[in-house]
């Protein structure tokens, strides 16, 4: 069999990045914008003031160009499972598949039906049935964001699933443990709520610009009054079910955790790391070379948020690598304790092939069960060197802290705008206006930057301790890879930039001219 | 009895069904590769992109879960196939990928491109969309070169379990003209019911007419490739799994005898037929009959379905390979007992979404659509 090119698993984790990173500028959106046109709809149908279905329209027609952008690149992410992490689909694939297809007869088809009679049925049904086919929508759009957040969070933390040597996969044994992980059930929440802060970003920034351009006041200040509410609600519940991921990934991450807040040498009553510069110059993680050239600490709240208790000992990435701590399961053990059980794993199961070959059914037994206690570290027979599991801090770092900032930013400016609004002063309020407006592209960093952290931050780790990113690739050259990265990238550029036009173009329309 | 057996029949069976119901939206790609030649005048042309408009969701939704559903029963396939015959599916992908925003785009003020840019893009959809798949889903019948041995994930450097063999991943399967004969046979039919589709939803005298003379043109070469795809297939020898030793061999007229073997199979496929021919057959003699696209829809949904059957059943293999025992079959490419009953619990829902869907389209459809409907639409596109 030929090599696999060295640059290859390089290409294609640039692929599903760039993909998915795409993907994620459309799919918030639709989650926030699709919730908050709905709550306009319930408002029309309630006050009977065609007012608020004037303003509906006006969302709906944006929250349709977002949709379709939407829908077109999360297709090809559902396929590169297959077209580029081929065998992480054969070794995954018996539990990650259950998700993907649940989604597509449970979600996407409850949105492709309903959003039909959305846009197309204001004449054709009542006027009751079209707002449960507008809920019904979002709820469709939200489903398909749970089913597809259950799947990554089971990449992070592998749960109800045995190794089986005879068909050398994992296999589901438990479904409840997938769905129910507090991993996904954390992840879904803060995923959803955090697209819910880009729709109030978005219905907050476009009011304000039709404030101070003083058109459509009416529209503008309802738009804004109902963006400011759901957004002080959204940015408020994503600050909080934040911690409930910093919490998740403590538990089941440890190293993730050092990366996000460049902890290299563990401690008890670690503090939070509020502001900070990196050291450029620190090269390992075993040098005594001060990782900061600059940061600001709250005392103990690391400890704190991790573990619920100020004492409590936070590991470094040196801790994770040297193990030697004490965890709730026992002691940590060490990158090469685990390495050494790793690579026992994969000898165990090339014997248990043999030996099933073989016929010898006695050999078979023992190597199954040394394989069964080895197979938690399965993956870090693939590595070579204890760096290998060090994520980029850096990116981890710098994305985790410019989150965290942005959605303490997202509560004041949201509770402003409420303020202002209720004072009923927002119109002259120019520089809150102005801010709200420029405030629209800091959400979808905010979301971007959050996936990194969780992405970034797991490498080398396609699924947690069991398969490196290196182990789950496809076999396909990497000038492949190469190819169709640059004809997603400029295919996607483009239809982005469409899309900014067009919704540019139907702002500026206004919700009167569009009807 | 739920038996393991019992649960990758079930599944093939919904794969199949799956794949029948895609075959039959696939209308909406046909649809869209006659937007140039049906239409005369911009009012024609945005009347058809309109029509089509309302349904492209369902035709793509389709196909998003044939691969999700592909990816939950038989996970071999899915890292074989996409892993593999890489350039057919990115090719695929990117089609379809157009297809998405080129609707609610295309009339929209500031699309950069030009309305007749997001046309175009429609257009290359009708065209690959359906001819590619229909290539694609021929190999199940002729096979491809790869190589599945499950033993190398205990290599260090080259873990991967199935290897492509031809470089051309998957573009070599455009040079056996068997394969060839499908992909256009999909793609005609496709046109054929997209023109039984703008006969059914259309209030447009001129374009009727028309699409009755489009139903007759793509008719005959969809029948021509069709029967020559499966008069070549059940003569020639098929991928014969032991169901004892799980060996597999040639054997010769294997399909045939598959349907021989299974003749409820054979008699639905002769249904499935009948109900293509029917429909299409009576739109073209009587100017009246407008429902051409029920029977020739469900018929088509049926004889797709079979077709499936018969490679996936009666101990064949669905995706062989020339290296014979790297064949998959839906015993040896299937998900765990676990998955696949958990799956089946999941699956008891198809008809409740079916349901909502048909209650969905009648309340959407209750009248034909003419040029002032669409005029008259705050989100026509
Ligand atoms: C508007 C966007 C937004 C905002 C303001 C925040 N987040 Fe966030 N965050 C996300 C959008 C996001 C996300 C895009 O939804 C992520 C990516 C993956 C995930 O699970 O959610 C995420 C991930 C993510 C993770 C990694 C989870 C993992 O690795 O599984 C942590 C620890 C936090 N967030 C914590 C916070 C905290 C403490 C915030 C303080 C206010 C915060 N986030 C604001
Ligand atoms: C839509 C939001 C998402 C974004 C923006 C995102 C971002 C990223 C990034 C930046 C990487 C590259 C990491 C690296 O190589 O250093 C990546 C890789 C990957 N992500 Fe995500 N991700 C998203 C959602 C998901 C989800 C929901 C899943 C699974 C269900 C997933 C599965 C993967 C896989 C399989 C890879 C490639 C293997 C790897 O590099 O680990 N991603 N993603
Ligand atoms: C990386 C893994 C992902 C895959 C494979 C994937 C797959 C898909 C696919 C195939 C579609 C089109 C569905 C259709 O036919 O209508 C889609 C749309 C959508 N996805 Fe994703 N998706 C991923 C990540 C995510 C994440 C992380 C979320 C939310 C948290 C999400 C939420 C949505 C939503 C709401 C839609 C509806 C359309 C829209 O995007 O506007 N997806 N996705």
């Amino acid at each position: 069999m030929d090599l696999l090119d060295a640059s290859l698993v390089n290409w294609s984790r640039a692929q599903f990045a760039m993909t998915a990173m795409y993907h994620w500028l459309f799919v918030p959106l639709t989650l926030g914008l699709g919730v908050i046109m709905a709550i306009m709809e319930t408002l029309y149908l309630r006050t009977g003031n065609e007012e608020w279905k004037k303003i509906t329209k006006f969302w709906m027609t944006l929250f349709g160009v977002n949709f379709a952008i939407g829908v077109a690149t999360g297709i090809i992410l559902e396929f590169e499972f297959g077209t580029n992490w081929s065998n992480y689909s054969w070794f995954v694939g018996d539990i990650f598949g259950a998700p993907l297809a649940i989604e597509g007869i449970f979600a996407f088809f409850m949105e492709a039906t309903f959003i039909s009679i959305m846009f197309f049925g204001w004449n054709k049904v009542s006027k009751k049935f079209h707002l449960a086919s507008t809920w019904l929508t979002v709820i469709g759009a939200t489903l398909s964001a749970l089913w597809i957040l259950v799947a990554n969070a089971w990449m992070q933390f592998p749960v109800g699933m045995e190794f089986n040597p005879d068909t050398v996969r994992n296999e589901m044994i438990d479904f409840w443990s997938i769905l129910f992980s507090p991993m996904a059930i954390n992840k879904f929440l803060h995923t959803v709520i955090s697209g819910w802060v880009m729709g109030s970003l978005f219905v907050v920034g476009v009011s304000a610009w039709f404030l101070l351009k003083k058109r459509q006041v009416d529209f503008a200040l309802k738009s804004m009054l109902v963006g400011a509410i759901f957004g002080v609600v959204s940015s408020l519940l994503v600050a909080f079910t934040g911690d409930g991921s910093a919490y998740n990934v403590t538990q089941h991450q440890p190293m993730k955790l050092a990366a996000m807040e460049g902890l290299y040498e563990g401690k008890k009553g670690a503090g939070l790391v509020a502001f900070g510069v990196l050291n450029n110059d620190k090269k390992s993680y075993n040098d005594s070379i001060n990782p900061y050239k600059f940061k600001v600490e709250i005392p103990y709240m690391l400890s704190m948020l991790g573990y619920r208790d100020i004492n409590a000992f936070v590991p470094g990435i040196k801790d994770v690598i040297d193990g030697g701590y004490e965890t709730s399961s026992g002691k940590a053990l060490s990158f090469t304790e685990k390495q050494t059980m790793g690579k026992a794993a994969r000898q165990s199961l090339a014997d248990y092939q043999k030996a099933i070959t073989a016929k010898d059914t006695a050999a078979a037994a023992i190597h199954k069960a040394q394989l069964k206690t080895n197979f938690p570290y399965f993956g870090y027979s693939y590595l070579d060197k204890a760096e290998d599991i060090i994520p980029s801090v850096p990116t981890v770092f710098y994305s985790f802290h410019v989150m965290v900032m942005l959605g303490m930013y997202f509560i004041a400016l949201f509770s402003l705008l409420l303020f202002y609004t209720y004072r009923q002063e927002i119109e002259k309020t120019k520089w809150l206006l102005k801010a709200a407006l420029w405030s629209i592209p800091l959400g979808y960093v905010a979301g971007e930057l959050g996936w990194a952290v969780a992405e970034v931050g797991r490498q080398p780790w396609a699924i947690q301790d069991v398969l490196p990113v290196q182990a789950a690739i496809s076999g396909i050259s990497s000038q492949s890879v190469q190819i169709t990265f640059f004809l997603f990238l400029i295919l996607f550029t483009a239809l982005l930039v469409a899309e900014i036009r067009i919704m540019l173009n139907q702002i500026k329309k206004g919700p009167e001219a569009d009807h | 009895m739920i038996t393991y057996s019992f649960l990758q029949h079930y599944w093939w069976f919904i794969i199949s069904l799956l794949g029948g119901i895609l075959a039959f939206l696939l209308f909406v790609q046909g649809g869209q590769s006659m937007l140039f030649s049906l239409s005369k005048t911009e009012d024609e042309r945005k009347l058809l992109v309109n029509v089509l408009g309302r349904k492209w969701e369902f035709t793509f939704t389709t196909l998003v879960t044939f691969g999700g559903a592909f990816f939950a029963s038989f996970p071999l396939f899915y890292s074989t196939s996409f892993g593999g015959a890489y350039w057919v599916w990115m090719a695929i992908l990117f089609c379809f990928t157009l297809q998405a925003v080129s609707y609610e785009f295309q009339s929209k003020p500031g699309n950069v491109f030009g309305i007749n840019t997001y046309r175009a893009f429609l257009f290359a959809n009708g065209l690959l969309g359906t001819f590619l798949i229909g290539v694609a889903i021929a190999t199940f019948f002729t096979g491809s070169d790869f190589i599945v041995n499950k033993a190398n994930i205990t290599e260090q450097l080259t873990p991967v379990i199935s290897q492509w063999q031809n470089p051309w991943h998957g573009l070599e399967a455009l040079l056996s003209i068997r394969n060839l004969t499908l992909g256009f046979a999909v793609f005609f039919l496709s046109r054929a019911q997209a023109s039984l589709f703008f006969i059914n939803r259309l209030n447009n005298p001129v374009l009727e007419k028309r699409s009755r003379k489009y139903l007759l043109i793509n008719t005959l070469p969809f029948l021509v490739f069709f029967l020559t795809f499966v008069i070549w297939t059940l003569l020639s020898e098929g991928f014969a799994v032991n169901a004892t030793t799980g060996v597999v061999a040639m054997e010769k007229y294997k399909y045939f005898t598959n349907l021989i073997e299974m003749p409820v199979i054979l008699v639905f496929l002769l249904l499935g037929v009948v109900g293509v021919l029917y429909g299409i057959g009576r739109s073209l003699l009587s100017e009246k009959f407008k429902s051409g696209i029920w029977f020739s829809g469900i018929g088509t949904i049926i004889t797709v379905c079979c077709l499936f059957l018969i490679v996936g059943y009666n101990n064949t293999s669905f995706y062989p390979s020339i290296n014979l025992q790297s064949s998959l079959t839906i015993s040896n490419a299937s998900s765990s007992l676990f998955t696949l009953k958990a799956m089946s619990i999941v699956s008891i829902a198809i008809p409740f979404v079916l349901a909502y869907i048909f209650y969905a389209w009648r309340a959407m459809e209750k009248n034909r659509t003419d040029i002032d409907d669409v005029n008259n639409d705050s989100h026509a596109y």
